[in-house]
């Protein structure tokens, strides 16, 4: 096996009705590495990654070219499973979204789903999410209280742990700290250099800052054209494009 | 400076003194019904009222019970049938139905709720009333006849408010169990429908509001006899039809008794919307 790749992304051209937000961008994905897709709004950061797991099949209008391939395999090959996708490849959004269910339902909805019925597993799975996510400890006391209840930063980790709960090989984050505080989004770091061990993560991070401070290699996407990819050290010491430098150093964007 | 502050205090007042006037109608039907039912209810008591079983005004004797049962029965035989029909209608416009469909849909049933009640009642008088009569036996003018004339009706309540609710959830519910691996079904089964239940039940409720107070298609369809019936085959009588028939000769006492009737009415069709507000209020 030469090709090492998670994902690769191939010619990949996205629309919405007629306008084109990603340009011809192919793109390699490695196993667990964290990689952080970064760029002004509307640079197609978050296209890309929805394009990952199929989350855009129910946005009317929008229409792809291209490939997008797990493990070698088409995901939109005609008999790929959509439903098989979403439970190896997870998705966090920027706005946390709890279930109208408890805690516990929650993170336990994935699993059910795929038919675990098992009191005990099921308990298992939840206990090992929840702490995975670091969330465990503030939340181990009421599991049955109702998710919408907790706060912002909780919610967000709620929400991931509800994907860990899948157990799934790459985890997508759209901008998942994007509305919370600077405390929140330490523990939500730390906890992704602990999940990247056994996962593949992709981040849309809301800032440079934060692309520069999680991610392994990172790419940097302007307006749907792939400008800039590297290891993260390497472009945010000594960017390449100057484009890439303005963006960083804060001269735009 | 002055000159427009005052520009700006007229037609605050003016639609404040508005305003006011729609409430004062409210008021004062209000208190004309009170003031007419009251003493009625005060002499005959209010538990003979209520629980009396005898309707003869003729011999001074005013017991609505059998028309509470009346009123009960066709509207929860109503809820029965307009219900299940009315919400698997509003998931399929919200979820599944293609925009162009929806499109047709949507207006279609809001011209349901636009046919006289009449009209309604003429129609079942003309096909519903014979067809219970000739396949399931009895007088067909009957409980049953009611209970489907109604279904009907409050279909366009319960179809747009539990639609409007499913359709104001955010959109990120949907996806976020789309991206734990749920199918469309699974979705609208344990996300959407339990988030959207508090207006789904306001619907209900705001349905039941409807067919307790429909009167003109009733009085067609349901034999209005004052009597308790004994299966849904049997015609009965709803407080509203009491008022309906007799309004047009009563008198006196006979009258007061009517207007005492609208007072149950108005009690029970103020906590109908009550208990609606608060299940919409309740999240």
């Amino acid at each position: 096996m030469t090709d090492q790749s998670k994902i690769s992304v191939k010619n990949l051209n996205f629309y919405y009705s007629k306008h084109q937000v990603i340009k011809n961008l192919s793109l390699e994905v490695k196993a667990n590495e964290i990689l952080s897709v970064f760029g002004p709004a509307n640079s197609g950061t978050t296209t890309l990654l929805r394009t990952m797991n199929r989350m855009w099949d129910i946005i009317p209008g929008a229409r792809m070219e291209g490939e997008v391939l797990l493990d070698g395999n088409n995901i939109y090959a005609s008999n790929a499973s959509t439903i098989e996708l979403r439970r190896k490849v997870g998705i966090v959004f920027e706005i946390p979204t709890p279930l109208p269910m408890s805690i516990f339902d929650n993170v336990a909805y994935g699993p059910r789903l795929s038919g675990i019925k098992n009191k005990v597993a099921l308990e298992e799975i939840v206990e090992k999410s929840l702490r995975m996510a670091v969330i465990w400890d503030e939340v181990k006391d009421r599991l049955h209280s109702i998710g919408s209840r907790l706060s912002g930063g909780q919610q967000q980790r709620l929400c991931i742990a509800r994907v860990l709960a899948l157990e799934p090989e790459v985890i997508l984050l759209d901008r998942p700290c994007s509305g919370l505080d600077p405390v929140s989004t330490a523990k939500i770091e730390e906890s992704l250099r602990q999940l990247k061990e056994q996962f593949t993560i992709i981040i849309v991070p809301h800032n440079v800052q934060q692309a520069g401070r999680v991610a392994d290699r990172a790419v940097f996407l302007l307006m749907g054209d792939l400008i800039e990819e590297g290891p993260t050290a390497v472009m945010f010491a000594n960017p390449k494009d100057k484009r890439t430098s303005d963006y960083i150093t804060g001269r735009f964007g | 400076m002055k000159l427009k502050k005052f520009g700006e205090r007229i037609p605050q007042s003016l639609f404040f003194l508005i305003a006011l006037s729609a409430l004062s109608a409210l008021a004062l039907i209000t208190i004309f019904i009170f003031i007419e039912g009251v003493p009625l209810i005060a002499k005959v008591g209010f538990f003979n009222f209520i629980f009396g079983m005898k309707w003869a005004p003729s011999l001074g004797q005013y017991g609505i019970f059998p028309m509470i049962v009346g009123t009960v029965l066709v509207t929860v035989g109503a809820v029965i049938i307009g219900v299940p029909i009315a919400l698997c209608c509003s998931i399929f416009l919200a979820e599944f139905a293609p925009r162009q469909l929806s499109m047709l849909v949507r207006p279609a049933i809001q011209l349901l709720a636009g046919i006289p009640s009449v009209v309604y009642g003429f129609w079942g008088l003309i096909f519903i009333v014979p067809a219970i009569r000739n396949y399931l036996g009895g007088p067909g003018l009957s409980i049953l006849a009611g209970s489907i004339i109604l279904a009907i009706m409050i279909l366009p309540t319960v179809i747009s408010i539990s639609e409007v609710s499913i359709l104001a959830l955010p959109p990120l519910l949907k996806e976020g169990a789309f991206a734990l691996g749920a199918t469309h079904w699974q979705t609208i089964r344990s996300v959407l429908l339990p988030a959207a239940k508090s207006g789904i039940l306001a619907s209900i409720i705001l349905g039941i509001g409807r067919a307790v107070g429909e009167t003109m298609a009733v009085i067609m369809v349901l034999g209005n006899a004052v009597a308790l019936p004994s299966s849904i085959l049997d015609p009965a009588r709803t407080l509203t039809t009491n008022i309906g028939i007799e309004m047009g000769y009563a008198s006196g006492e006979h009258q007061q008794a009517l207007f005492a009737t609208g007072i149950v009415l108005l009690v029970i069709i103020m906590i109908l919307n009550a208990s609606a507000q608060y299940a919409i209020r309740r999240k």
